[in-house]
């Protein structure tokens, strides 16, 4: 009953936190608490309908080949028609239950994370929006729709990153996201508007009918340009290599951001907009094997970033990218299911992780240096027991969520290129490492800052609930999911079954646990020197730590052509153009001049000038009467 | 004969006479504001009534039609009151009670002989209006110079300034220099075919001889004074700065108006077939004048002359519709003279209050006139705005239908002129602007009487209302256009 009514209604899903915003943002953004209360009865409603969604889902025989579509014309330009609506079918239902879980639990964590903050109403107002979009974005029926929403969540992410305003960092950062991710809109649109000359629709149900028949009979060729177009989008929003410079320096936005929108969900509409249209992308082999690439290389960059990193969130930033190189990944190599396995399991952990060092840097008075924390188990019990099972679910270790999904990529990868497997296994190897170098620096060992730690105290109820929820799923997803079929469910095609490879697994598994023991060595047991480790990796470890220079190489090509080009256009405005208007102005001027001492006074010039002028006119009239003439030839 | 067709005409006529008879019969030292009070009634409440002469859109393949039609011909075709006609004379009505309206306190203060004011007003308007339905050279010939003979005495009215002796002088010269060859050219153009009568020149093949042309190019030229057109226009600055201010705007926007009104009517019915000869020949004049009209126009520091030069470009842009020469041209010239009678009596409005209180109307007397009259500061202001077609005010509305039409005609290259001079002539319009806002003000206040302001508070409220709401306007000018010669 319940599932019938949400299923008919999915479009409120979006639609109440939108209202949510707009309630907050007119009327009650001054009273904070009233807002926050606004804001989580809305994402709470919209919670309960994607639960009725899925539900409806599984139980009715909606599958990926027979959605759910709900449309209406949405404006019509010539023969253009584009409808606005909803598609819902696993995949959606799968991506309502992530957002809608995860943005109900950041909403209640900013509760307390945000309070005493003077932005606390817009604050809420904001994430309302965001996930009033997201949801939206998740919806979508065309191109288009997603679009849309695609740039409105990139606007979102663009207010809660410059978030605090008023500092510099935080608006320069909320900059560079926004531009950034806009080099990879512009390839989007552009993407979708070849797509609607070719086909002349947009909408995904036509295009998965209209695809393989072009491609039978048109070959591949064009349609490889568009759908590179199409990625250049997920590369800027989902943060990949070379456009990933912007998620790290969105940190700077609140914690509860990060793990919403830079982590959990945001981040995954590029790997959403690439399942979405899985049709288009797995017609086209080359694409397929840059997809996979692509995301392979991130995530093995992003890891040997994060190694060296020191503030928290940006190790967590750095992980991100990486695993979203893993689920482009396993796209590439075809498997839709461990990707979207993978991204959920990603969202409930990552989220978590995010939070848990949220809670940390709470306690801390905002310390983000790791290696400024240290020992912080004996004050944060709960936070510790999350962040341990977020580094074991991050890590692969069994029966944690990341285990089986990771397992799934890289036996999907170990399927389709050998050189893919290594490269996502080293990867592996090198994410245990790190996240529990995270883990061992910032809990394990002897406060680093006596002061700090001392002030140092277990979070409140509103932020302990989430990281305790979060930490259950992170617990459960994984093993869950795998038992109850999500690989009938949310796949592109037939169903791959298989079995667990325990060759894959098992090497990944004792990969992670040496990786773990490692980090044990040498930031507890401190047997070897992490200093002098650095030290006799030079090179590499100051190319890691600077991020591989790419701000830097951007800044200067920047530098270079943009400010170059500025230079020289500048010098054409000020020099030639201004001159042209200027110079322009002045002959208007002078010729004004010039005529002003004709009108003299004298009544005897005037009537001159009258004079010559009418015996030019009569000179042209007589010329013109005689050409007449001529031509007529004496006709009269 | 129907005298009712003459109906307008002979109202003003007896008007002027009343004004003269009063003016008599008022004691000298009586004010003479009550004759003038009196004659803007009596022309508005016709000004009204004439609302219900226009005639609706007739098929002339009925008989009836025919009927209708001939009805409107007046003393063997010689005058015609078309809905053309009819909406010419509303306007020329309406710059004439606009302009009584703000020069009652001028002509008390500032001219000794006031009844004669009024009364010469009236012919000049009665020439006008003659100007507007003749159809035949004689009748036309007649209207222009009743008009024009009025406005020699009306320019020469401040008796105690020379400039306006010395502006009428040089109007009177260079005018009858003007009319000389008006007349001339009549009398060729009747050499040629035989007939003075708009109808007839038309089908007669002998226009087509050197003595036709001749002609007509010295009919043209008759014009083109009237218009100041370049190079005709020499008279125009000395005789608009000399003038009183109300009939310098008596001169741009009545006289020139009759002036496009007699010349549409002549190029459209009795030169028609020698669109070929004198469309390139306007085009070209009116380019020019654009040009240096507004070239011209900036360097001036009276305003008075500024507005001279100015109305020489404003000339140009209504030439714009002439040589478009078809319906949406001639609605586009009527619609724009009609904003130009609003935009000309806010502006001239004003610079009579500050010549009668001031003494002149350099750009430094307009200094700080946003302090001293704020009202007439903004009227001046929107009023120039209007006359640089800069929306939402009805110049860019008339702009808008002037180029419009001709560039449909396929002179892409007269509207970039029009449109790059326009853009030139808004550096010499804010100057005043700028004097009046940012000049130092000297502290003195101006008076402004009740019937100024009326002038004033119509004349941009009129000038507002057409560039926003421009379709009433519209649909009057082109029921006139469509209806020319039903």
């Amino acid at each position: 009953m319940f599932n019938e009514f949400a299923l008919e209604h999915a479009w409120l899903i979006p639609l109440l936190p939108a209202i949510s915003f707009v309630i907050i943002g007119m009327v009650t953004r001054s009273y904070g608490k009233l807002s926050a209360a606004i804001a989580v009865s809305m994402s709470t409603i919209s919670f309960l309908l994607a639960v009725g969604v899925t539900l409806a889902v599984v139980a009715g025989n909606i599958t990926v080949d027979a959605p759910f579509v709900q449309k209406l014309s949405w404006f019509h330009i010539g023969s253009v028609n584009i409808s606005m609506g909803v598609l819902i079918d696993p995949l959606t239902a799968m991506m309502l239950m992530v957002v809608t879980t995860v943005s109900m639990l950041v909403q209640i964590y900013s509760c307390g994370y945000m309070e005493g903050d003077p932005g606390y109403g817009r604050f809420f107002a904001f994430l309302s929006l965001f996930a009033g979009s997201m949801l939206g974005l998740v919806l979508a029926v065309n191109f288009l729709q997603m679009y849309f929403f695609w740039e409105l969540v990139g606007l979102c992410s663009y207010l809660l990153i410059g978030f605090y305003y008023y500092k510099i960092s935080a608006r320069e950062a909320a900059k560079k996201a926004f531009m950034t991710t806009r080099v990879g809109d512009f390839g989007l649109l552009l993407g979708i508007l070849l797509l609607q000359l070719t086909f002349g629709t947009l909408d995904f149900m036509e295009l998965q009918q209209l695809v393989p028949i072009y491609v039978m009979h048109g070959g591949a060729g064009f349609l490889t340009i568009i759908a590179l177009l199409l990625f250049v989008g997920p590369i800027g929003k989902s943060g990949q290599f070379p456009l990933h410079v912007w998620l790290p320096d969105a940190m700077e936005g609140p914690t509860p951001v990060s793990a919403l929108i830079h982590a959990a969900t945001m981040v995954v509409a590029g790997v959403y907009l690439v399942g979405r249209a899985f049709f288009l992308f797995s017609q086209l082999p080359a694409v397929m094997t840059v997809i996979a690439w692509l995301g392979g290389f991130t995530a093995i960059f992003a890891a040997s970033i994060a190694i060296t990193q020191r503030p928290i969130k940006r190790i967590l930033a750095y992980s991100t990218i990486s695993q979203l190189g893993y689920m482009m990944l396993a796209l590439g190599v075809g498997s839709l299911t461990s990707s979207f396995f993978h991204l959920m399991t990603h969202a409930f952990f990552k989220a978590m992780l995010f939070l848990s060092a949220g809670a940390v840097m709470h306690a801390m008075a905002e310390e983000a240096d790791i290696f400024k924390m240290g020992g912080l188990r004996k004050k944060m019990p709960v936070t510790f027991a999350a962040m341990t099972i977020g580094v074991l679910a991050i890590s692969g270790i069994p029966p944690f969520a990341g285990f089986f999904s990771k397992d799934e990529i890289l036996a999907a990868a170990a399927q389709v290129s050998p050189a893919l497997y290594i490269l996502a296994t080293i990867t592996a190897f090198m994410t245990a490492f790190y996240m529990a170098r995270l883990l061992f620096v910032a809990f394990m060992g002897q406060p680093a800052n006596q002061e700090a730690y001392d002030h140092a105290h277990e979070v409140g109820w509103f932020m302990r609930v989430p990281l305790i929820v979060l930490s259950v799923l992170s617990v459960v997803s994984g093993i869950w999911a795998h038992m109850a079929g999500f690989d009938d469910w949310v796949r592109f095609g037939v169903p791959a079954h298989e079995g667990m490879n325990l060759m894959i697994a098992g090497t990944s598994t004792l990969l992670a646990v040496i990786a773990l023991a490692l980090a044990w060595k040498v930031y507890v047991a401190k047997s070897w020197n992490a200093d002098a480790l650095a030290e006799k990796w030079g090179v590499l470890y100051q190319l890691s730590f600077h991020k591989f220079y790419i701000d830097e190489i951007y800044a200067a090509l920047i530098k270079f052509f943009v400010d170059g080009i500025a230079k020289v256009l500048y010098w054409i405005d000020v020099h030639i153009v201004d001159g042209i208007v200027n110079a322009l102005g002045g002959l208007v001027r002078a010729v004004s001049e010039m005529l002003s001492p004709a009108e003299n006074g004298q009544v005897q010039s005037y009537a001159g000038v009258y004079l010559f002028g009418v015996i030019v006119l009569l000179a042209y009239g007589v010329y013109y009467a005689s050409k007449l003439m001529a031509m007529l030839g004496g006709a009269f | 004969m129907n005298f009712a067709v003459i109906s307008t005409e002979i109202f003003i006529l007896c008007l002027g006479l009343f004004a003269i008879v009063m003016d008599l019969v008022l004691p000298a030292k009586e004010s003479h504001k009550s004759i003038g009070a009196v004659l803007i009634f009596a022309l508005t409440g016709w000004f009204l009534y004439m609302f219900t002469l226009y005639q609706g859109p007739l098929n002339p393949m009925e008989p009836e039609a025919m009927a209708v039609i001939a009805d409107k011909f007046f003393y063997q075709g010689m005058y015609f009151v078309d809905n053309y006609a009819l909406f010419f004379k509303q306007m020329f009505i309406l710059a004439t009670v606009f302009t009584m309206l703000f020069a009652s306190d001028y002509v008390q203060s500032v001219l000794r002989y006031k009844g004669e004011f009024y009364a010469l007003l009236l012919m000049a308007l009665l020439g006008m209006c003659v100007l507007a339905s003749a159809t035949d050279f004689l009748t036309m010939f007649i209207g222009l110079e009743l008009m024009t003979i009025s406005f020699y005495i009306l320019t020469g009215a401040r008796m105690s300034s020379k400039d306006s002796s010395e502006a009428a002088v040089k109007y009177l010269i260079i005018g009858s220099v003007s009319t000389a060859t008006m007349l001339y050219g009549i009398s060729l153009v009747y050499g040629a075919t035989g007939s003075i009568q708009f109808f007839e020149v038309c089908r007669n093949p002998h226009l087509f001889f050197p003595l036709g042309i001749a002609g007509i190019t010295m009919v043209l030229i008759g014009f083109f004074f009237k218009l100041s057109i370049i190079p005709f226009h020499m008279w125009a600055p000395d005789v608009y700065q000399g003038a009183p201010t109300p009939i310098t705007a008596m001169l741009a926007m009545g006289s020139k108006a009759a002036g496009i009104a007699a010349f549409m009517r002549a190029l459209y019915v009795a030169f028609p077939m020698l669109g070929m000869y004198w469309l390139p020949l306007l085009a070209v004049l009116c380019a020019i004048c654009m040009i240096f009209g507004n070239i011209m126009a900036m360097k001036q520091k009276d305003v008075k002359r500024m507005l001279a030069y100015s109305s020489i470009a404003q000339a140009g842009y209504m030439m714009v519709g002439i040589i478009a020469a078809d319906t949406a041209g001639m609605k586009a010239t009527m619609f724009y003279a009609v904003l130009y009678v609003f935009a000309n009596v806010g502006a001239f409005a004003v610079l009579a209050v500050v010549e009668a209180q001031k003494g002149s109307t350099t750009h430094r007397m307009m200094n700080g006139l946003a302090q001293s009259a704020p009202v007439l500061a903004a009227v001046m202001t929107i009023s120039l705005l209007s006359m640089a077609g800069i929306p939402p005010t009805a110049g860019f509305a008339g702009k808008l239908y002037l180029f419009t039409a001709v560039v449909d005609q396929g002179y892409l290259w007269l509207a970039f002129v029009g449109f790059v001079m326009s853009m030139i002539s808004v550096y010499y319009y804010l100057l005043v602007a700028k004097a009046m806002y940012l000049g130092k003000w000297d502290g003195s206040k101006l008076n402004i009487s009740g019937t100024t302001r009326a002038a004033v508070v119509l004349s941009v409220l009129a000038t507002i209302l057409i560039g926003v709401w421009p379709e009433k306007l519209a649909e009057l000018t082109n029921l006139a256009a469509n209806t020319f010669l039903h």
